[in-house]
């Protein structure tokens, strides 16, 4: 079996993919999808990428719910800056987080998460400190950036890939 | 399969107001580009359209064409999907050139490389 699927949600999603993509799952679809998402996973395989391991399911649907609400809270807290400020943009600043996060998956999820929130952009990150530097919008409380990054959704990316 | 011409009311009021709020919110990041001062407050105003307005406008879309065709069309899930993930890589590499080069000219609106192990205080963007 782990010669056939070596990356078996990978070609799960592959197949999902081309169904939705064909907007059809008539059995001929689901063949042609399943042979090119096996096919897939296999190039996949000769690249050797380290093979993430999601542990707790329960876990990232719940970050899931997270992070979309927050994306439709700080959608209105940017759009509330950009429309009523005076001068929008002028508690921005630089923000330097330790992380104890140390999984490339992991920390991959969390760099989308962080870039796709309106208000934060992750800039850099430090591989041997373990420190991520944020450009934050709102830069009021410092404090609140940082329980909301480690406390909402680094514990729970840990939970689900280390 | 209905026509355009008896498209029901209630589905074309719910259509309107998701394309409409999207919109809104994308021409309000917009005007963030217009209005914010800096590079790397202006990164911040696309991702509006990117996020809620693409949202908004996409369950526009879905809901138009399932009650047009009388059955789920859900593909639009997939334009989601791919713009959720690839819009804040271009965004990450955008301001992280901009980072690059202030670092390279020695700018002292940024902090500097070395700096990471001490949290900064904020600085006025």
């Amino acid at each position: 079996m782990n010669w056939l699927l070596p990356y078996p949600l990978l070609s799960a999603a592959l197949l999902a993919l081309w169904l939705l993509l064909n907007q059809s799952i008539s059995p001929g679809h689901i063949v042609l999808g399943s042979v090119i998402a096996i096919l897939a996973s296999w190039v996949m395989a000769a690249l050797r990428p380290e093979k993430p391991r999601i542990r707790r399911p329960g876990a990232a649907l719940r970050l899931a719910g997270i992070v979309l609400f927050d994306i439709l809270r700080s959608n209105i807290a940017v759009g509330r800056i950009i429309v009523r400020s005076r001068e929008p943009g002028m508690n921005a600043g630089f923000l330097t987080i330790p992380l104890d996060m140390r999984s490339h998956q992991g920390l991959a999820v969390l760099s989308l998460i962080i870039t796709s929130t309106p208000g934060t952009i992750w800039l850099d990150y430090d591989a041997a400190k373990g420190t991520l530097m944020l450009h934050v919008l709102d830069l009021v409380d410092e404090t609140v950036w940082i329980e909301t990054i480690k406390g909402r959704y680094e514990r729970l990316l840990m939970e689900i890939f280390e | 399969m209905t026509t355009l011409g008896d498209f029901p009311d209630w589905a074309a009021w719910l259509v309107a107001l998701c394309v409409l709020a999207g919109s809104a919110v994308t021409l309000i990041g917009s005007i963030g580009l217009l209005r914010l001062g800096n590079f790397y407050a202006r990164v911040h105003a696309p991702t509006l359209g990117a996020t809620f307005g693409m949202g908004a406008i996409l369950v526009g879309s879905a809901l138009f064409f399932s009650v047009l065709e009388t059955r789920p069309v859900v593909h639009e899930i997939l334009i989601a999907v791919f713009v959720t993930c690839t819009t804040p890589v271009t965004l990450m590499l955008l301001a992280r050139a901009a980072l690059y080069r202030d670092r390279t000219e020695g700018s002292s609106d940024v902090p500097p490389a070395d700096a990471a192990e001490n949290p900064l205080p904020p600085q006025q963007g």
